[in-house]
């Protein structure tokens, strides 16, 4: 077949020994800070994201890959055995894994996840190949009006989605934009919002914000929660799976694929939404649904298979339209923009070699996460025995040395401090960073969009209702921007707006 | 976790909830004014200004709504004594960053490391000391010898 072929010849560049070696690297680092309690994954990626800086695009895209599926296992990791999920789509492995844990039992939790995860991504991967050419195809006929429309609505889905006040995360997007529009505007050469400083001509770097916002902010914030501090996991023994639990987890796991990549494609909580209802229909489905909570194999298995599959089935917007649905697709948005590749529509035609390299590198950090993690969970256990006041020093000066090797700038040093102290306080206050950081990279996109759109409207904004597309999506935009603010008008004075929110770290 | 029932931090009081409000309006008015001074053009011919000003001007109103919730606002966390941790952590990051470019990073690596395990951390002296140095010690091996990153560099 035709088409199969750069699917083909990309796997002959994937499966070159240093890109083999690369990946096996990110993999092992990606768990290794990604098991540091309170690092999820976006944190995680955003901190090791200079090392891919002086490596070959390729090469870079393929150890970024496996920083990604072992960031995912990292935080795996610390909600079994310690109760402390590294991102709110693992909240639910946590009921069972760590029961699980207390039974002495936490090596079945984690070689059953990673089985979940490892079948969950690959189905993902497989279907993702499948179908994103195709959603591709069809938006090659996007203007600047659908991108205006598809950008606000990923947007406010992100916002609206995620944990915390809704009107807080709206609150964090706006900030985001308007850090976007520092330096030069690209269409009349003005200089905005620098102060006349030559560091910001050229407008804010994504990745001493991603490290500040994410990664530094969850340093400071657990130096302060540490009176609260974790005890020292058990040890681990028996990680294989025996048959039968293997047995009593399959229909998780295929189930849990299924409904992750179908759920994760949607913008915002994807990942949670798929490991939520893996889970819920595991506990429905079940003859026995009462050892839900209490240690059920199937209640690891389904919401980590969930979860993995809707973390790759989240690519597809990114790598179709450009639009990152959630925090860590935004920050591997900013990771291939650094390293020359645009996810667009327009990946597919024009870049394919690159395009399928993104794909099929993810299939080898899959394989290679399934591969390393069942015999080095013993090591990670051992790191999460060290005491959080020794990690915290040496992950503070690996983010610091690290953002300036980005550009060699002490500038870039001061950046990431500054979001740090953001992010810190931006946490403490109640605003979720996620949307910040999203606003932030879509930022130039959605102004050069709408400003493009308003030139070819001539300045009359019902042009884009009436273009099918656009119109559809800012018609969703106003129906979940304005729906939720109407029904608190209507029945706010029946109950006060006090939702208990999950906090967890990014 | 915070969702913990192992313990919730306190809800923050209603004045940390009006400040944080009125920064949100003091930033958003700021921003439009400056958006405004950039020239803000028209509908049909924007400029440098429009969609900074769109943005601030939305950003705002939702200050404003903000801080007509204050009140009812139970999400933020109260600021403790424990906070004061962070602030010394912020001081030695920035003390670091003020070094590096003059004496190289080994010299401002190790205080902070030291600062951090010993004053932050609450791990004993001889402990601190073999930590940071050795730290410091990966760090050139792995940046310096290994890598060779253009960082500054006492040796």
């Amino acid at each position: 077949m035709d088409s199969l072929s750069p699917v083909l010849a990309g796997f002959d560049v994937v499966l070159e020994p240093v890109n083999l070696l690369y990946c096996l690297i990110g993999v092992v680092i990606g768990m290794l800070i990604g098991v540091l309690p309170g690092l999820g994954p976006a944190a995680t990626i955003a901190i090791l994201l200079p090392l891919t800086f002086t490596l070959e695009p390729v090469t870079a895209i393929i150890m970024l890959a496996g920083i990604f599926y072992g960031a995912q296992y990292g935080g795996t990791i610390t909600s079994v055995l310690l109760r402390l999920p590294g991102e709110a789509s693992s909240v639910v492995t946590v009921f069972d894994g760590y029961a699980l844990t207390r039974q002495g039992r936490a090596g079945t939790a984690l070689g059953i996840a990673a089985i979940g995860s490892f079948v969950g991504g690959t189905v993902s991967i497989v279907v993702l190949s499948i179908v994103a050419p195709i959603v591709a195809g069809f938006a090659l006929d996007f203007g600047p009006p659908e991108y205006t429309a598809l950008a606000l609505l990923g947007i406010l889905l992100v916002a609206t989605v995620g944990n915390g006040g809704r009107i807080k995360a709206v609150v964090a997007a706006c900030l985001g934009l308007l850090l976007a529009t520092v330096g030069r505007d690209g269409f009349v050469s003005a200089e905005r919002f620098t102060f006349e400083s030559l560091s910001l001509a050229d407008g804010l770097d994504f990745v001493p914000l991603a490290m500040g916002l994410f990664g530094l902010a969850e340093i400071l914030y657990a130096l302060e929660e540490r009176h609260r501090a974790v005890h020292a996991p058990a040890k681990v023994t028996n990680v294989w799976p025996s048959r039968a639990d293997l047995r009593q987890a399959g229909g998780a796991i295929g189930r849990g694929s299924i409904i992750g990549f179908v759920l994760g494609v949607l913008p915002g909580g994807g990942a949670v939404l798929a490991s939520l209802t893996a889970y819920a229909i595991e506990k429905r489905r079940s003859r026995t649904p009462e050892r839900f909570g209490q240690g059920a194999v199937e209640g690891v298995a389904a919401p980590e298979t969930a979860n993995n599959a809707a973390a790759t089935s989240s690519f597809i917007p990114l790598l179709t339209l450009g639009i990152p649905a959630n925090a860590t697709m935004a920050v591997i948005f900013g990771a291939l923009l650094i390293q020359g590749v645009t996810p667009g529509p327009q990946l597919v035609t024009e870049h394919p070699e690159l395009f399928w390299g993104v794909i099929n590198s993810m299939y080898l950090g899959n394989v290679l996460l399934l591969i390393m993690s069942i015999p080095l969970v013993g090591v990670f256990v051992r790191i999460l025995r060290v005491r959080p006041a020794i990690l915290a020093p040496i992950t503070v000066l690996i983010t610091l040395v690290g953002a300036y090797t980005v550009n060699n700038s002490t500038f870039d040093i001061a950046l990431v401090i500054a979001f740090g102290v953001l992010g810190y306080l931006m946490k403490k206050l109640g605003f979720d960073p996620g949307p910040l950081v999203l606003a932030f990279v879509l930022g130039s996109l959605l102004e050069s969009s709408l400003r493009r759109s308003l030139l070819l409207f001539d300045g009359d904004p019902t042009g884009f209702f009436t273009r099918g597309i656009s119109g559809t999506l800012l018609a969703c935009f106003l129906a979940v921007a304005l729906l939720p603010a109407a029904r608190s008008v209507l029945g706010g004075r029946r109950r006060p707006a006090t939702t208990p929110t999950i906090k967890e770290p990014v | 976790m915070s969702s913990d029932p192992a313990g919730r931090v306190p809800a923050a009081g209603s004045v940390t909830n009006v400040v944080t409000a009125l920064v949100l309006v003091g930033l958003g008015a700021a921003a439009f004014a400056g958006s405004l001074a950039l020239g803000v053009g028209s509908a049909a011919r924007p400029g440098p200004g429009t969609w900074p000003m769109l943005v601030s001007g939305v950003l705002t109103g939702l200050g404003l709504v903000l801080l007509a919730l204050a009140r009812r606002t139970t999400d933020a966390e109260r600021f403790h004594r424990s906070g004061l941790l962070v602030l010394g952590a912020v001081a030695s990051m920035i003390v670091f960053v003020a070094l590096i470019g003059t004496i190289g990073f080994e010299i401002p690596s190790a205080v902070l490391a030291f600062v951090w395990l010993r004053f932050l951390g609450g791990e004993g002296w001889r402990l601190s000391v073999v930590i940071s140095l050795g730290t410091v010690a990966a760090f050139y091996l792995i940046f310096v010898g290994a890598l060779s990153v253009p960082i500054p560099h006492l040796f």
